[in-house]
């Protein structure tokens, strides 16, 4: 991955500079008819994705991070292959499981059907950034309390919907959580428990 | 939920689990998540036919796109000595040839690998695996388990032969008799991380994989196998999977493409597989047919049972399961026959799902059992206390323990079983019609060698080592339980490590037996750790040793955190720091293998789930009001752990009873729903309240702490409790899973 590395920190402006000549390359793409343009220069295609990269300003879990992504990075595998933070997980890719939730902006997404491009300017929030080991979030300490999960591979998706849940007021009746949590599956099957640990927080009354 | 009437009020509070802190905070380390340098990314490219050959395959453009390293298929891949020995690559658990990647161009199934892409970045390999292109000579295949059913045979060896006790076809002049059929779909485990693989060649004889696997040994020995390499050279690592239900009990065949693909670039390779290839690359619970001929006398005393069973299995292996063999215990009757054939399809082999074969056979003889029991007018549970197996009649054994009476006490209190009415469709409310269904499970209590290693170091710190892993049970938080209690030490003094290959050798984690093998191993190894602890404590010079007593037994200690005291008086006592240093040890460390003997018993769990449910005649929707689950496991280990258990086991049940079937299109070969948008799991909304209750009774003969299997006999007989359940809500006898709304929508 060495020559697709994410460029961060040192280089402020580096986004910018290769901003500009990517913009300028996108141009020479569009004009030229595309078998001119492989006849021309047969090494573009290998050059192309990496400089279609795209600068990335962008917030997780607190950190201002200036990134550089190719537009097809989904923000799950700029999370987990390109950043380490693999407690955001795939379950699925396509939308169908809820273990990739994050929150961005405060708000659940799933981060396998969003581009890391999109969150340009946004704040992220993963699992990592909800709580440590050490320094439990209160819905992480309540999914211990009342086991509400097996293999813990959907876990992390769990907790981030749980406290989108419950900010976002579904979280008034048992009823109300089974509903507001269905796009998150967890296939050992821990659902009673996940609804009693989110009502328990709810109950605490906290804002979260 | 506790059950207080069985439970010894002076069992300490069920611990948290312990890795519960790793995987609430995303720390815990999945197979594909390790930090390796210099990782490159797979894809694996699946066929577009079910059968035939390639004609010719067409890996240029896939060759040429940015960051490809290498595009492997059967004509460029390194031939492995093992499949050239025609040794099975991959520890078959059936007999056949199990496949062999890249090995020719021959296809058996819709999705066969037949190219391995790898790049340098994720993004980089999905978009060239696209340039991948295949032509094919096509053969006419066959997916169709119900039009093949006169190729059906009967697997290779003795233990397939036809089961006979008594009579055959008794029931057939039984007083009162039925004879149904009953289908099961193919089912899919699906567990939420998908296969996953990184593969590192750390010399050319040397192999590390992190992958995920429910038992590190055995892919340890099918690498070994398929690489022609001394398993001591391959490390297997898997400490957290998440999930398996089985699909992870052998080493299939992308696990050995990333392990090729990896050598072939001398590069560390990441192999995951998408959501689709987990529906057709890595097993199922087989598409099932089932007969059960059943017949009892006028007062409702078996007479005789018939139950056959046809499988599919796949084009190249024959996989079994005992489907039928429920019947030849569960009940007392004195003529039963069984029967148990296969068909040959172009699908991959399957593998056992949670409750292999006993879920599906459950399904037919207790959906039989409710049936006749309508005919005979009698309550189900009645007929079945009247049929009651009172010793094995199947192996003409006692049980080591059955508590299968208490279950249906327990359980049939907590449901309200005396609300339910005997005709069906008796009890309407408002525009629904409520029903109460039950349904019995069990599974042979297993114990398997393992081997622990145990180290106490002065500041009362132990550390026990297995090589067994975790799919979520809660391997490790048994582990602790055992320990914390045989030690009296604290849940935060005892640290568990495993999952990996460089530890002392444990049990694959499958049918039901890790508590039974690996606890047993923890609690032995502690027995003897307190042996040692005590010939120390008698030597010359400690505390314990006076002029009167020279021999101290561990029975006589007080073992805890802070080190040991003598029963009969606490003032007598020393620090494990101080016992240690007076015998100039850094720390006491013991390894011991420990293993169940054969015993005149027959040995099983039991299980009885009760269901409530309602079912919305007007639109054909059920809902599921109440589970209840009960459980003949012998002594409950851990408590916590073993509830969250066989609430799963209920929960995939649910799934089984009521949504799961993947569609194959037999036009093509290939199945339309998969994925989790069209292959329906039960997700938080379709489950209502799951009570757990335990018998809690000790098995005198399992294993020393009196434990039985848990995670099997969790779902199988669920599935059978929501069809009666259905039946005695609106007089409907759903014999086909899933239960959907299409089969009993009234209009
Ligand atoms: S991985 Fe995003 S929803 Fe499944
Ligand atoms: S805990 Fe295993 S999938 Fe939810």
């Amino acid at each position: 991955m060495s020559h697709q590395k994410t460029h961060e920190e040192n280089h402020p402006d580096k986004g910018r500079r290769d901003f500009i000549k990517q913009s300028s390359l996108l141009t020479a793409l569009a004009l030229a008819p595309p078998a001119l343009m492989k006849a021309a220069d047969p090494g573009w295609e290998a050059e192309a994705p990496r400089l279609l990269e795209q600068p990335l300003n962008i917030e997780i879990n607190g950190i201002s991070r200036k990134l550089s992504v190719e537009p097809r990075v989904t923000l799950l595998d700029l999370l987990r292959e390109q950043l380490a933070l693999t407690g955001t997980k795939k379950g699925c890719d396509h939308g169908q499981c809820g273990a990739c939730t994050v929150h961005v902006d405060g708000k659940r997404v799933l981060s396998c059907l969003s581009l890391a491009v999109m969150q340009e300017g946004k704040k992220v929030t993963t699992i990592e950034g909800v709580g440590t080991p050490d320094n439990l979030h209160p819905m992480q300490a309540a999914f211990i309390k009342h086991d509400g999960f097996q293999c813990g591979y959907c876990t992390p998706g769990q907790v981030m919907s749980g406290i989108a849940c419950i900010r976002e007021g579904h979280a008034d009746s048992d009823d109300d959580i089974r509903e507001y949590m269905s796009g998150n599956i967890c296939r050992c099957g821990a659902y009673p428990n996940i609804v009693k640990a989110i009502a328990e927080v709810k109950k605490g009354g906290k804002s979260l | 939920m506790r059950n207080d009437l069985f439970l010894d009020k002076n069992e300490p509070v069920p611990i948290d689990r312990v890795d519960g802190k790793a995987k609430v905070t995303g720390t815990a380390t999945y197979s594909a998540e390790y930090k390796v340098q210099n990782m490159a990314y797979g894809v694996l490219v699946g066929s577009t036919i079910a059968k035939g050959r390639i004609r010719t395959i067409d890996i240029k453009a896939a060759e040429k796109a940015p960051g490809v390293l290498a595009v492997i298929t059967y004509e460029n891949a390194a031939k492995l000595p093992g499949y050239q020995a025609g040794k099975d690559p991959a520890k078959p658990q059936a007999t056949g040839q199990p496949l062999r990647i890249f090995y020719d161009n021959e296809i058996f199934y819709y999705d066969q690998p037949i190219a391995l892409v790898i790049a340098d970045t994720f993004e980089r390999v999905l978009s060239a695996a696209r340039l991948v292109k295949a032509q094919y000579e096509k053969v006419a295949h066959e997916t169709d388990l119900e039009t093949n059913l006169e190729k059906a045979k009967r697997p290779t060896g003795p233990r397939f032969e036809d089961y006979k006790r008594g009579e055959s076809d008794a029931y057939k002049s039984a007083a009162v008799k039925i004879e149904q059929q009953y289908y099961h779909p193919i089912e899919v485990h699906n567990p939420m991380e998908p296969g996953s693989i990184i593969a590192t060649w750390e010399s050319d004889d040397k192999l590390t994989v992190y992958t995920k696997t429910q038992g590190v040994e055995s892919t340890q020995r099918s690498i070994g196998d398929a690489f022609k390499m001394p398993p001591e050279n391959i490390t297997v690592n898997a400490e957290h999977v998440g999930g398996a239900f089985g699909m992870a009990l052998r080493t299939w065949p992308y696990e050995i493409a990333a392990v090729i693909g990896a050598k072939k670039i001398k590069r560390p390779l990441k192999l995951v597989l998408h959501r689709e290839q987990m529906f057709t690359n890595v097993g199922h619970r087989p598409e099932t047919i089932q007969k059960i001929g059943l017949g009892a006398t006028a007062d409702g005393k078996l007479v005789g049972l018939l139950h056959e069973a046809t499988a599919e299995t796949s084009a190249y292996e024959e996989f079994t399961e005992a489907t039928v063999n429920i019947s030849r215990f569960l009940y007392a009757c004195p003529n039963v026959t069984t029967r148990y054939k296969l068909v040959h399809l172009n699908i991959c082999t399957p593998i056992w799902m949670r409750g292999p074969g006993e879920a599906t056979g459950s399904f037919a003889l207790e959906s039989a059992m409710d049936e006749l029991a309508h005919e005979l007018k009698l309550d189900p549970l009645d007929f079945r206390i009247r049929n009651h197996a009172d010793s094995d009649p199947e192996k003409n054994l006692p049980w080591s323990s059955k508590f299968v009476k208490e279950c249906y006490q327990l359980g049939a209190d907590r449901i309200g079983w005396k609300d339910r009415k005997l005709a069906p469709r008796s009890r309407p409310e408002g525009d629904w019609l409520v029903g109460y269904g039950m349904g019995t499970g069990a599974f042979g209590a297993f114990r398997s060698a393992a081997t622990i290693k145990a180290e106490l170091a002065p500041d009362g710190k132990l550390i026990l080592q297995c090589s067994v892993n975790d799919m979520g049970p809660g391997t490790a938080t048994m582990m602790t339980t055992v320990a914390a209690k045989e030690m009296g030490l604290p849940v935060n003094k005892i640290k568990v490590e495993m999952g990996n290959t460089t530890l002392p050798p444990g049990p694959t984690q499958g049918g039901s037996t890790v508590t039974s093998s690996v606890g047993a191993a923890v609690y032995d190894t502690c027995v003897a750790l307190k042996e040692q602890i005590a010939v120390l404590a008698s030597k010359e010079g400690s505390p314990f040793h006076t002029a009167e007593v020279h021999v101290i037994k561990p029975e006589d200690i007080e073992f805890s955190e802070s080190g040991i005291s003598l029963k009969k008086d606490s003032g007598v006592k020393v620090s494990y720091a101080d016992l240690l240093k007076q015998n100039g040890l850094a720390s006491l460390e013991l390894t011991k293998e420990s293993k169940g003997s054969q015993q005149p018993y027959s040995m099983y769990s039991f299980s009885v789930h009760f269901v409530k449910l309602r079912v919305h005649p007007a639109t054909g929707r059920i809902k599921i009001d109440h589970v209840v689950s009960c459980a003949d496991a012998g002594t409950i280990v851990s408590q916590k752990t073993a509830e969250s258990q066989m609430m799963g086991g209920a929960v995939g049940g649910l799934g089984m009873a009521l949504m799961e079937d993947m569609v194959v299109d037999h036009r093509f070969g290939r199945p339309i729903n998969n994925n989790f948008a069209d292959y329906h799991v039960p997700v938080n909304a379709d489950i209502p309240a799951v009570d757990v209750l335990f018998v809690n009774k000790k098995d005198p003969f399992t294993n020393p702490m009196g434990s039985k299997g848990l995670g099997e006999i969790a779902l199988v007989g669920v599935a059978p409790a929501v069809a009666n359940a259905v039946f005695n809500a609106t007089g409907k006898r759903i014999r086909s899973l899933p239960i959907t709304l299409d089969k009993l929508i009234e209009t």
